[in-house]
């Protein structure tokens, strides 16, 4: 893979990047890098239409999640806008068996996931902590802390190998997901060693979205951030990361590559963060108006369209059809976070340990008491 | 559940106490869809737009644009189901329903019960009082300062867990509302005997018991912790004991200062010195950020400043010829574009000027931009929005970026990102007919320059006295960073450029 030059799409940044559908819905039937691979995709007519509804499906709930937080039904909100193609591309090329490990942002990875994209409204409304089964799941926690995903999922995955799941093409694999800002956290640089040294069944996925909160990508690298690969010794490649395509074909490739036995490789998906960092930022103090706006004629959503409209593979019916399903979606999305339970302060000696301690059994004695102590307790 | 719906300002940023309403987007009278744009608020972190939480007809709009509004209090309400009839009167609806103005009620409870049973608590953080978020205790003695609530006070409906049947508002709200005001759990009530001043006698002897945060309270109040006996466990001394100390301290204390104030002035001229001779006006918004960045500027970087009065006789002239030619023919050209350039052209000779200190790098961090700053006085404050990389503009695209500049801040929309990020700055006092100042540095900054008032004046020129375009310089500049002979040097520079517009041009670049 490409540790050189990538292939130059229309709209680049220099050094190029694998884009297969261009801004204007353009399909590019395969691009070969540098290094003399070759990134195509082979869907049918249904499965393109598939993507152009989970893209639209994402951003609806997003938007639905950021009405709620503004109207003061959720502590916070990270959105996903802008980054919907990174995001359902990538995840759409996991298989059943991969493990992934997401940031607080990748909702589009969880609902490709086939996760109810309810699961992680718990923890913005703060009425649990947002721990889930990660196992069951194939879907490792939120991870706030910046970074420090990539070395869980470095050591799961060098799990995985110990197991004896590597190195068969039904083998499993692992994908971590950080943004440009983590390629500067020690983390991050010490799970590329390990991962590196190890040859984990890894996929780095960097979701370059320009900023990491109000630090413009110039102040975290002086090179594009997939050549830092280059120093940890294994494969790194940029995708257009707006390019549904490009990130499910470029995915696929080093998921298989992985699982394989052949070790990991970064991704870098070229995209930006159309939105503020979180609901509490505000991005107009620190970017311009015209970025923004050069980025809006990237859109993700847009490109599929024109490309499936151009290919007569969907029509205006189809569109308000996906639309209003996505609808649907949202508003039970929005009565099922409002119906969530407030927990009992108590339930916060659950989850310390498995099976519970004597000092722990106190404690929650001690809290129970006092909270009885209270008038009109239901304790 | 009542139809009318009210919609509460929520945290919106992770621990805000207010924001202030910029613009309503939906009036009185307007039907609305759920997730609709209804306003923008402006909160310390960022403006945005909220959406509506319901669909319906907007019914009563709380605050006018301009006012800050605390978190948890309503904004808006919504009839929710608008086809259902005619709504009973405000009058009722507000008894009961609302009673914001009431200050006992926490403004959570009005809207009901949410969707799903949750009850609708304040959203964010809770009320300021801590005697509204305090729960009775049972079998506890109560505490003199709680002392008296018949009933338990509505806090304690609130904080409870959402019971099955939940109650409609109309059925809880009058018990809450009922009690009159001398009941409400107040923790300073001065009729109340048990608010009497603690007598030093009534302590215990032997070490103050108290938490640190009393302890701070207490120092902050100015009270002494040795003459106050304490109501908490084992006599320690409670946040309540504290806060009744320092209202019995202070309420003797104005009336006397007040009395005596009267007794003097009364026989005089009988003139009124109150609050209807006053005005009060909220300290927000650009004057709220400008006095904490002239403080925060003053304060921590040493300032000098010095004075240069030059002959800018030959830059007017170059001014003249310079309208007159085709490039400059459509553009609104002041002296002040020379300036620029000047100071432009002197950074690029003394790169240290445009310069940031940095402590906590402990770093000195030179510019190899300049981000011009232009201080513009708008209807809303002082703004200092700046021209980004200026050195690299050409003098004509100088020109039409002063004018762009000025025309959006008289304007009032200047973005956030024009006004950050500046590295160096001009204040213009010559347009209000002044000779020159000392300005305070925009924080961050290692200079300005205040240019002041082109006055003819007799002046000695080629040996002769003539009347000569004169003005002066003032350039105050970060002592940690830019010495007296740094300073004096790019001074002097720049007013040698505008001594000799064309000779500078021709020797500096």
């Amino acid at each position: 893979m490409a540790n050189g030059e990538s292939p130059v799409g229309a709209d680049a940044p220099a050094g190029g990047f694998v884009q297969l559908l261009t801004p204007d819905g353009e399909r590019i039937d395969s691009v070969t890098t540098a290094d003399g691979v070759t990134y195509s995709v082979d869907f049918t007519d249904g499965e393109y239409r598939e993507l152009y509804q989970d893209l639209v499906t994402v951003r609806r709930l997003d938007a639905e999640a950021t009405a709620l937080q503004r109207q003061g039904e959720l502590g916070i909100w990270a959105s996903l806008l802008g980054q919907e193609a990174a995001q359902v591309g990538s995840g759409r090329a996991l298989r059943p068996q991969d493990m992934a490990f997401p940031t607080y942002r990748e909702h589009g990875v969880l609902y490709t996931r086939g996760i109810d994209p309810i699961m992680p409204f718990g923890l913005f409304r703060g009425v649990d902590q947002g721990g889930w089964d990660a196992n069951k799941y194939k879907f490792n926690g939120y991870t706030i802390v910046i970074g420090s995903q990539t070395l869980h999922a470095t050591g799961y995955a060098m799990g995985v190998t110990m197991d004896g799941k590597t190195g068969t093409p039904d083998g499993e694999a692992v994908i971590a997901y950080f943004g440009d800002g983590a390629t500067s956290q020690g983390e991050v640089n010490e799970s590329f060693v390990w991962a590196g040294v190890f040859h984990a069944p890894m996929v780095f996925f960097c979701q370059n979205n320009q900023y990491a909160i109000s630090e413009p990508l110039e102040r975290q690298t002086r090179i594009p951030l997939y050549r830092r690969a280059a120093g940890f010794g294994f494969p790194g490649v940029r995708i257009d990361g707006n390019d549904v395509l490009a990130s499910y074909a470029v995915t696929r490739a080093a998921l298989d590559q992985a699982r394989n036995g052949q070790g990991p490789t970064l991704i870098e998906a070229y995209t930006y963060r159309m939105g503020a960092h979180t609901s509490s930022d505000d991005p107009t103090r620190y970017r311009i108006a015209s970025e923004v706006e050069s980025w809006k004629v990237k859109d993700p959503i847009s490109r599929l369209k024109a490309f499936l409209t151009k290919q007569q593979l969907a029509d205006d019916t189809y569109f308000a059809e996906v639309d209003e399903s996505a609808r649907k979606l949202a508003l039970d999305l929005r009565e099922r976070v409002l119906a969530m339970p407030d927990p009992q302060p108590v339930t916060m000696f659950d989850h310390v340990y498995p099976n519970g301690s004597p000092e722990l059994d106190q404690q929650r004695a001690q809290f129970a008491a006092y909270e009885a102590s209270f008038e009109g307790s239901t304790h | 559940m009542s139809r009318i719906k009210e919609f509460t300002l929520p945290d919106l940023g992770e621990g805000l106490t207010e924001g202030e309403i910029l613009t309503w987007l939906v009036k009185v009278g307007d039907t609305i869809e759920l997730n609709q744009p209804i306003v923008e608020v402006e909160t310390a972190k960022a403006a945005v737009e909220i959406p509506a939480k319901w669909g319906g007809v907007v019914t009563r709009i709380f605050h006018e644009a301009g006012t800050t509004v605390e978190v948890g209090a309503p904004i808006i309400s919504i009839d929710t189901d608008p086809g259902a009839g005619p709504v009973p009167s405000a009058e009722s609806l507000a008894a009961v329903e609302v009673a914001p103005e009431e200050g006992s009620v926490e403004p959570g409870m009005i809207g009901g019960p949410a969707p799903g049973g949750r009850t609708a608590v304040l959203v964010g953080y809770g009320p300021k009082t801590a005697t509204a978020k305090r729960r009775p205790r049972i079998g506890t003695p109560p505490a003199p300062a709680t002392a008296a609530p018949a009933t338990p006070p509505p806090a304690a409906a609130a904080a409870a867990p959402a019971p099955v049947t939940q109650p409609t508002p109309a059925s809880s709200r009058p018990p809450a509302a009922a009690p009159p005001a001398p009941t409400q759990p107040t923790p300073v009530t001065p009729a109340q005997p048990a608010a009497a001043p603690a007598q030093p006698a009534a302590r215990p002897a032997g070490p103050v018991l108290a938490k640190p945060p009393v302890r701070k309270l207490a120092r902050d109040l100015g009270i002494d912790l040795t003459m106050i006996a304490g109501t908490g466990p084992l006599g320690s001394i409670t946040r309540d004991d504290v806060q009744q100390a320092a209202a019995t301290a202070s309420a003797p204390a104005e009336t006397t200062v007040t009395e005596s104030i009267v007794t003097q002035q009364a026989p005089a001229t009988a003139a009124v010195f109150d609050a209807s001779r006053e005005q009060r006006i909220p300290i927000k918004g650009v004057r709220k950020l400008t006095a904490e960045n002239m403080v925060a500027s003053a304060f921590t970087a040493p300032h000098v400043t010095e004075f240069l009065t030059v002959d800018v006789t030959r830059t007017m002239k170059s001014l003249e010829r310079l309208k007159s030619r085709p490039e400059f023919r459509d553009v609104r050209i002041s002296p002040l574009l020379f300036v620029a350039k000047a100071v432009l052209l002197a950074v690029r000779r003394h790169p240290m000027v445009n310069s940031t200190w940095s402590a906590a790098t402990n770093e000195i961090v030179v510019k190899d931009y300049v981000n011009l700053g232009i201080a513009a006085a708008t209807q809303r404050g002082l703004i200092v929005p700046n021209i980004k990389d200026a050195g690299r503009l050409t003098l004509r695209e100088l020109a039409d970026a002063l004018t762009a500049l000025v025309q959006t801040a008289k304007s009032g929309k200047t973005p956030p990102s024009d006004m950050s990020g500046g590295t160096f700055s001009i204040t213009n006092v010559g347009v209000f007919g002044i000779d020159t100042g000392t300005p305070i540095l925009p924080p961050g900054e290692a200079a300005i320059l205040a240019f002041g008032a082109v006055r003819p004046t007799p002046w000695v020129h080629k040996g002769k006295i003539k009347i000569r375009q004169v003005t002066t310089l003032g350039l105050s500049f970060d002592h940690r960073i830019v010495d007296g002979e740094l300073g004096s040097k790019f001074l002097r520079d720049v007013g040698g450029f505008l001594e000799d517009p064309e000779a500078a041009l021709l020797s500096w670049t």
